[in-house]
């Protein structure tokens, strides 16, 4: 049901709330805090979880990964691409590790997903290209953070 | 004329056109800090100190962009358009007085570059052909939003052009004189009545428009607002009902200049407002007594002292249309627009009433002597 409100003469009079407006557009524009952010320069803090560009944590300059294919085998959207191969030693390592990053959703389940801690989600936000990117290995095996 | 006058009125357009010229980025940028501000935003900071140069840069966008004409407009009205709402635009603010006048030898010198005997009519009847250009673009784009947006602002104009001139009569009628020079003048007198009391000699204050007409003065703003297509009023541009209304198919130079044609309307408004119910070049209180010791401090020769005086009234009527440009941006981004039927409403049933009582009640006035 529409319920009329009753409007006291000063509302009916249109031009006493129009000053009542203008004066708060007047204290918002000299006295309160302004929130935009002057981007290059100062940046929001992002917490600690933040999932951001990938990178594959190595070991004294030796990538941590196994090639187990836990990763590609988890991730939703599809985007890992591993080809294992063989050390001298006989342990697995990728000789290929692609991440289609254009597909990637990052949602992180490969991070839970690894058993070596080896692929990671670094807290880089700042990733646009003006090409299609594929992050090949020696990309990612920039240390890009210290989780 | 002779070759004098002919200098001194191309000196007196020229610098008008350049004044004209650089109201339209000052505005814009005022219009953008300003929102963002309003908004608690900080708005463009980048290009030169404060972002003062931001305009420059849009300009040069403006100048640099490609300008297609889309296939399915009428392209001679298309192109035709921006210039006919521009043009007036340009040409209103030649009858406003913007200082008084001095003396050279024998001759007087206006600061007016004409001194039409027909003033306030020419400002009304040339603001008015601004329409043309907003109906011609909305005609010639061939497209419902465009024509939609042109139609309301030709319905918007015939609605408050007539409460518009109503309020303006009060001033005629008051100081006897259409020409905004006489009526500029005028306003340096004091005020001696508040209605029918006489005010003793303490009290007296500027006969200004404002105080002589004060309802006239409010008809006259709401219906500036209305005339030059500004927020609340601004529904031929209507971003949410009709994307951008009539100058929906323009881009580039064309479209900057229907924007330039809006804030050079906005100064002329400013300025119509000022002259008429400001005092115009009359300076403020205080003003005078600054003007005398300046005068007497540097012992000025009578020369010297009359261009002084035309610097601070040049300055006096720069505050008063800056303080209107000002208002003209903060409504805008304090009210949100009125729906259609509201905005009839309110040009017919509230604001041609009004006035009309306006012009019954200072005739009155005038009959007993009292203004």
């Amino acid at each position: 049901m529409l319920v009329k409100k009753k409007k006291g003469i000063f509302q009916e009079f249109y031009l006493v709330e129009i000053l009542k407006g203008l004066y708060i557009t007047f204290k918002n524009l000299f006295f309160a805090r302004k929130v935009t952010l002057q981007y290059p320069e100062e940046r929001r803090n992002y917490s600690e979880r933040f999932r951001g560009v990938h990178y594959i944590k190595a070991t004294n300059g030796v990538e941590n990964c196994t090639a187990c294919m836990l990763c590609p085998t988890v991730c939703p959207a599809e985007c890992i691409h591993i080809e294992a191969g063989e050390r001298a030693d006989k342990e697995k390592y990728p000789i290929r590790f692609e991440i289609d990053v254009l597909r990637c959703c990052f949602c992180g389940m490969c991070e839970e997903a690894c058993p070596k801690d080896a692929i990671k989600l670094s807290s880089i936000y700042e990733m646009s290209t003006t090409y299609r990117e594929v992050y090949d290995k020696s990309f990612l095996l920039e240390q890009r953070g210290n989780k | 004329m002779d070759t004098f006058d002919w200098i001194v009125t191309g000196a007196k357009a020229a610098f008008l056109v350049v004044i004209l010229l650089h109201v339209v980025p000052i505005m814009a940028w005022v219009e953008r800090r300003g929102s963002a501000l309003i908004q608690n935003r900080l708005g463009p900071n980048r290009v030169g100190p404060l972002g003062i140069f931001q305009s420059l840069a849009d300009a040069v966008k403006f100048i640099f962009k490609e300008d297609p004409v889309p296939g399915h407009v009428e392209p001679f009205y298309y192109v035709l358009a921006p210039l006919v709402s521009l043009v007036p635009a340009f040409m209103t603010f030649g009858v406003i007085p913007f200082a008084s006048s001095i003396q050279l030898g024998d001759r007087m010198i206006h600061f007016q570059v004409a001194d039409l005997n027909v003033g306030l009519l020419y400002v009304f009847s040339i603001a008015s052909l601004g329409v043309y250009g907003i109906i011609m673009a909305g005609w010639a784009s061939n497209n419902k939003y465009s024509m939609l947006g042109s139609l309301r602002s030709s319905s918007q104009m015939i609605s408050y052009e007539i409460s518009m001139g109503l309020s303006v009569i009060g001033i005629v009628m008051v100081f006897s004189s259409v020409k905004l020079g006489d009526i500029a003048t005028q306003q340096g007198e004091l005020l001696t009545h508040f209605g029918p009391l006489l005010l003793p000699e303490a009290l007296q204050f500027p006969r200004w428009g404002v105080f002589v007409q004060p309802v006239g003065f409010l008809i006259f703003l709401v219906s500036v607002f209305a005339e030059t297509n500004r927020l609340p009023f601004d529904l031929p541009e209507g971003e949410s009902e009709i994307i951008a209304g009539y100058h929906l198919e323009y881009g580039s130079m064309k479209f900057a200049m229907f924007m330039m044609a809006e804030y050079l309307n906005m100064f002329t408004a400013s300025g119509l407002l000022a002259t008429l119910y400001l005092g115009g070049w009359q300076l403020f209180p205080g003003m005078g007594y600054v003007l005398h010791e300046v005068q007497a401090y540097f012992q000025m020769s009578a020369l010297a002292g009359d261009w002084t005086r035309i610097v601070f009234e040049v300055v006096s009527f720069g505050i008063k249309v800056g303080f209107f440009m000002w208002f003209f941006v903060w409504v805008r981004w304090t009210l949100p627009r009125f729906r259609y039927d509201q905005l009839m409403d309110l040009g017919w049933k509230v604001m041609l009433p009004l006035s009309l009582a306006n012009i019954l009640i200072t005739s009155v006035f005038i009959f007993f002597g009292w203004v």
